[in-house]
C-alpha cells in the first residue's frame, strides 16, 4: 500500500521506541500480507493462483470475510473483485488501522492517533486537553484545509479520486468513471467502519451522502466538482467553532 | 323479498337469504379493509415491492384500523397500542406565543418505528427543528425518509485555519506518484 503512517501518543509513559516499533511492524505485517504491488505478497500469490485460498492464512481469510459483509451491506458498491483481480486495499488499511490502536489501547494508552494515509482513528484528548482536530484536506488545492472537525473516540476516513487518480471505481457500473464527486469524508464508530463505508459511498457518485445519512452512526462530508459541499445531518456538531 | 311466497321453498329461501346476508357483510368488510390499506399506504406498497431479506413487511400505521389483516404479524414491533399521530411530538408548545428556548417532544412510536424532534424557538417563532431521533435501521424506513427527510445541507467551501493535529484526505502514495511518473515517462518514448 505503500503510504504514510503516522501516529502520536499523548501519554506520559509514551517514550518508549520499541512500542512505536510494534505498530510499524504491524503496518509492515499488513503491507507484506496484502499489497497488490509487491509480488511476494500473500494477496499476489493468490491473485497469480500459486496460493489455493483454501490454504491462505486466518487474517487474509478473515479480510475475504469482512469484505463479503461490506459489499452486502452497501448494496453491492463495494467488491474487492476487479478484472479477475482482487484487491483488498480497500478494506484492509482500515482494518489495519484500527488493530494498531488497539495494540497502544491494550497496552494502556488512553490518547492518542494513528493515521495511515489521511484515514485516522483518535482516541481520547490531544496535547492541549482538547479533542483531537482533524482537518478535510481541499481536494482542489493540496496545501489547504476547507473544515477542521473536532472529534474523539472514532474513525474519520476519506475516499477521493484527487491524488492517486481514479483508483475507486463503481462495481456496478465499472466503465464509467466517478468525476462528479471530488472526496467523501466519513466520520463513524471507528476507522474501519468510517474507511469501508467511504470507501462504498464514493463509488455510489452523488448518492453516497444519501447512503450515510441513513447509516446509523455515521457521518459525512461530500465535495463535488462545482466545488459545492454536501453534509448529513448531524455532521456539523463534529465541526470545529473557533 | 315477499315475492317468494312458495310453501315448498320456505325453509330454502330462508337459508338462502342468511347466507346472501352473511355474504354480503364478509365482502363489504373484506372491500373496505382492502380499501382502507390502499389509501392510507402509498408508501406501504412500494415497501412491498422492495426485495428485502425477510421480515421488514412495513406496518404502514394504518394496520391498527384494521384487525382481521394478516399481514400486520408480520409487521417486526407493530405497537399497535401506540395509535399517536407524529405530528403531535412538536405540539407541546402550540400555544400563540412561543417562549424562547429549545423543546424537546416525547418519542413517538409510529409502528415503523420511533420519532422524536427538538424545536427551537427564536423571537417567538420556530426558527428549527431537528429530528432527534427517527426510523433508520430498516430498509423500508430508510426508503420513506429518503424522501420524507429534510436534511443534507450545502455549503461552498472554504479554506481554513490550518491549527489542526491530524489531516484527512486522500490516499497519497508514493507508489502512485511512481506509477504516474511511470505512464508519462512510457508515454514520452
Amino acid at each position: 500500500m505503500g503510504m504514510p503512517v503516522t501516529l502520536e501518543v499523548v501519554d506520559a509513559a509514551a517514550d518508549d521506541d520499541s512500542l512505536l516499533a510494534e505498530v510499524f511492524d504491524y503496518f509492515q505485517y499488513v503491507d507484506d500480507k496484502f499489497s497488490t504491488y509487491k509480488d511476494t505478497s500473500e494477496i499476489s500469490r493468490l491473485n497469480r493462483g500459486e496460493l489455493k485460498f483454501a490454504n491462505a492464512s486466518q487474517d487474509m481469510k478473515l479480510i475475504f470475510e469482512l469484505a463479503e459483509q461490506t459489499r452486502r451491506e452497501s448494496n453491492g458498491y463495494f467488491d474487492i473483485h476487479h478484472k479477475d483481480l482482487i484487491d483488498p486495499s480497500g478494506i484492509v488499511k482500515g482494518w489495519a488501522i484500527y488493530n494498531a490502536a488497539e495494540i497502544l489501547r491494550k497496552k494502556g494508552f488512553e490518547n492518542f492517533y494513528v493515521d495511515a494515509g489521511g484515514d485516522i482513528q483518535a482516541c481520547g484528548k490531544n496535547a492541549q486537553g482538547e479533542k483531537w482536530r482533524v482537518g478535510i484536506r481541499n481536494p482542489f488545492n493540496m496545501d489547504e484545509i476547507v473544515k477542521v472537525l473536532s472529534v474523539s473516540d472514532c474513525g474519520v476516513a476519506t475516499s477521493g479520486t484527487y491524488v492517486r487518480g481514479q483508483h475507486i471505481y463503481n462495481p456496478l457500473n465499472p466503465g464509467q468513471e466517478i468525476t462528479d464527486i471530488m472526496s467523501l469524508t466519513v466520520i463513524g464508530p471507528d476507522v474501519y467502519e468510517a474507511d469501508r463505508f467511504a470507501t462504498a459511498a464514493f463509488a455510489m457518485g452523488r448518492s453516497g451522502i444519501d447512503f450515510i445519512e441513513v447509516l446509523p452512526g455515521f457521518e459525512g462530508y461530500m465535495i463535488d466538482r462545482d466545488k459545492q459541499a454536501t453534509y448529513t445531518t448531524g455532521f456539523a456538531r463534529f465541526v470545529l467553532n473557533e | 323479498m315477499s315475492r317468494n311466497r312458495s310453501n315448498s321453498s320456505s325453509n330454502f329461501s330462508q337459508t338462502l337469504k342468511k347466507l346472501f346476508l352473511s355474504a354480503f357483510v364478509v365482502f363489504a368488510f373484506i372491500a373496505y379493509a382492502i380499501h382502507e390499506r390502499l389509501t392510507n399506504s402509498s408508501a406501504g406498497s412500494t415497501a412491498s415491492a422492495a426485495p428485502t431479506s425477510g421480515a421488514s413487511v412495513d406496518a404502514s400505521g394504518s394496520s391498527a384500523g384494521a384487525p382481521a389483516s394478516n399481514t400486520a404479524s408480520n409487521a417486526p414491533s407493530s405497537n399497535s397500542s401506540a395509535q399517536q399521530a407524529p405530528a403531535s411530538s412538536s405540539g407541546s408548545s402550540t400555544a400563540s406565543g412561543f417562549k424562547n428556548g429549545t423543546y424537546t417532544g416525547p418519542t413517538i412510536d409510529v409502528n415503523y418505528g420511533l420519532v422524536q424532534v427538538q424545536a427551537t424557538v427564536q423571537n417567538g417563532k420556530i426558527a428549527d427543528v431537528q429530528f432527534l431521533q427517527y426510523p433508520s435501521d430498516r430498509r423500508t424506513s430508510q426508503q420513506i425518509n429518503a424522501f420524507a427527510m429534510p436534511y443534507l445541507q450545502q455549503e461552498a467551501i472554504q479554506a481554513q485555519s490550518a491549527n489542526v493535529n491530524i489531516i484527512s484526505g486522500a490516499t497519497l502514495t508514493s507508489e502512485g506518484f511512481a506509477m504516474s511518473l511511470q505512464s508519462a515517462l512510457a508515454s514520452a518514448h
